[in-house]
């Protein structure tokens, strides 16, 4: 962990320093106003949205895996960035702007508890199931989205809006984030009643909790933390599922040991993608939802193959 | 009813919408003009529609399967990907993307030989498990596209234009040269699977049975499949990827005609997804006035009708 932690501080640093306009290190420490600025008004601003987003959406993919008790389960295979955007467009048509935060996390809760229902109703034997309909059930609300994007001529902004960048990010304008610090803090106090509601619903009432305030909670928590980052920042697809994953493989199963892991490697992992999208094609910048998505493809299709040596 | 009144219906209704596609309009000083634009629109979502609907009958047969479709498994995003990677490696002047004729010939090859690569893996050491390769083909499929879309980020602009007409292909913006070179392929195609219709009966019976009635299963596999990546890349390259409309029509013959017969299915199956496609895209004209596209109502349709038989076969 210490040394995670280590290899964040050290990425971090050099996140800050890479970028189109010269920014050298003496002269924020002379106190440059220019430099000064800049620091201030986009690269930090920059970095502290790839951490809190990147952390978010590892947590809240990890607590997907445990309400659903599925290992595949995370926000992208679930409906829930699907639905968020359908709350997007809704917004656009209902209050003519894409802001109204009650619209965009109602349908994003609202989605989520609908498919985590089904799949507690259809106990499915086979742990692949349960991703593959979480996609497909994306792809038909996010079918409804576009046919009333296009109804109404909102089809670019609504591919503006998940199209993940965080180039577009400045002070002022990623501050819900923050959102993120509460969110990890109550997943990491309710850990525990979270992993025993991933047992069942008998199991859980039978410790004395109560099964549905809790579920409620837990699917709460994913969809706000994953309607925030494709809101502010866009879609990171795969992202939710291959860190608690990954984080999985090498440490082990305890939820609340595993909760401040998952957040640093998340957040690593976002900040190599965006430096990556930054360097291929200097000066210009390709978008971070691009290769995240492919790098979170190619480890998702390897966990699939191994999964399917290990039974 | 009888499956041949039901051919019948269905014919009719084909060239009852070919009719209004081509019809409506038309008089002595315009036709030059419409019949030039309007054939080849008409003419790309047939051959499109034949293509589909054979590809995903004779996949679902020789996969023993109702949920597998080439375009689920992400055929047609290979296409698109193998359109982007000719771009990025020989440049958008290079004589196999400016020729129609040999770019079509070029990625077929390589649709071909990755398919191949692509199924080996798939079915590799009698993988049965028809859920986890359809995750896979799903997850595949998007990770095509993302590569693709990744390359397309890269290349510069020039070279961009000239793929952006086949990433984005659909009915009113049709590649007309293409769309009668196509006829011939898709006519050899289905004549080729027409003469196989027998055999094809035969695959019902399960691997073993076909087998020990004198099919030589492995080789017939690999011939079916290759035909199935041409007929992904004639549809893909005339109409643009359509992800559900393949499962929908193989699954909606297979109801419609009480019959297990390949020559019956193949024609019923063709005649449904042209006048499906058609009076489709009429209602979309039409009604709807464009508002939305075709594929949008597809991909809402298809996919709750895929989940629907996702949710069935469990139960089973």
């Amino acid at each position: 962990m210490k040394k995670l932690l280590l290899v964040l501080i050290v990425l971090s640093f050099a996140s800050v320093f890479v970028g189109v306009a010269d920014l050298p290190l003496s002269a924020i420490f002379r106190g440059d106003t220019e430099a000064l600025e800049l620091l201030a008004v986009s690269r930090l601003p920059r970095l502290l949205a790839i951490l809190l987003s990147g952390a978010g959406l590892s947590i809240a993919g990890l607590i997907m895996q445990q309400i659903s008790q599925n290992r595949f389960a995370a926000p992208s295979t679930s409906g829930t960035i699907e639905c968020a955007m359908l709350g997007y467009v809704l917004s656009l048509v209902i209050f003519g702007h894409g802001d109204n935060l009650l619209l965009i996390f109602g349908m994003s809760i609202a989605g989520t508890l609908l498919f985590i229902q089904f799949i507690h109703r259809i106990q499915f034997k086979n742990a692949i199931f349960v991703p593959l309909v979480g996609i497909i059930f994306g792809n038909v609300v996010s079918s409804a989205a576009t046919f009333i994007a296009y109804k109404y001529d909102a089809v670019q902004n609504l591919s503006a809006w998940t199209v993940a960048n965080f180039a577009s990010i400045l002070q002022g304008n990623y501050e819900l984030l923050y959102i993120a610090v509460p969110i990890s803090v109550i997943s990491y106090w309710y850990a525990t009643r979270l992993s025993a509601v991933g047992m069942g619903k008998d199991f859980a009432t039978n410790i004395g909790l109560k099964y549905k305030q809790v579920l409620f909670i837990g699917i709460m928590l994913v969809s706000v933390m994953s309607a925030t980052v494709v809101m502010i920042v866009g879609q990171l697809p795969f992202l939710g599922l291959i860190v608690p994953n990954l984080v999985a493989q090498f440490y082990g199963d305890n939820l609340r040991k595993n909760i401040p892991l998952t957040a640093i490697v998340g957040a690593i992992l976002i900040l190599i993608c965006d430096v990556v999208g930054r360097i291929i094609i200097f000066p210009y910048e390709i978008p971070i939802s691009m290769i995240i998505s492919i790098l979170g493809g190619v480890v998702f299709i390897f966990f699939i193959v191994k999964g399917k040596q290990n039974v | 009813m009888s499956d041949s009144i039901k051919l019948t219906g269905l014919a009719f209704i084909t060239v009852l919408f070919t009719l209004l596609f081509i019809g409506i309009g038309l008089d002595a000083s315009n036709y030059e003009y419409f019949l030039s634009r309007r054939v080849p629109k008409v003419l790309a979502m047939i051959l499109a529609s034949i293509a589909i609907a054979q590809s995903s009958l004779v996949f679902q047969t020789i996969t023993h399967n109702r949920i597998l479709t080439p375009s689920i498994m992400g055929f047609d995003a290979l296409y698109l990907l193998v359109q982007v990677l000719v771009v990025v490696i020989f440049g958008s002047f290079s004589v196999f993307l400016l020729n129609p004729f040999l770019n079509f010939a070029i990625s077929v090859v390589i649709m071909v030989g990755f398919s191949l690569l692509l199924f080996g893996f798939y079915f590799k050491k009698n993988n049965s498990n028809v859920i986890t390769l359809l995750l896979l083909g799903v997850i595949f499929g998007q990770l095509f596209s993302n590569v693709s879309s990744f390359f397309m980020m890269l290349v510069d602009p020039n070279d961009f234009a000239s793929i952006q007409s086949s990433m984005f292909a659909s009915f009113n913006n049709i590649n007309k040269e293409l769309v009668y070179f196509c006829i011939i392929p898709l006519l050899l195609i289905s004549g080729v699977l027409f003469r196989m219709s027998n055999i094809l009966d035969v695959f019902w019976l399960d691997n073993d049975n076909a087998s020990s009635l004198g099919v030589d299963v492995g080789k017939v596999t690999k011939h079916i499949l290759i035909l199935v990546a041409i007929l992904i890349s004639v549809s893909t390259a005339l109409v643009g990827p359509v992800m559900f409309f393949g499962l929908l029509v193989a699954n909606l013959a297979k109801e419609f005609f009480h019959t297990y017969r390949h020559r019956t299915l193949l024609l019923g199956s063709s005649l449904m997804a042209m006048s499906m496609l058609l009076s489709g895209q009429w209602a979309i004209e039409n009604i709807f006035k464009f508002e939305t596209t075709l594929s949008v109502v597809i991909n809402f349709i298809g996919g709750l009708y895929f989940l629907s038989l996702l949710v069935r076969q469990k139960i089973q």
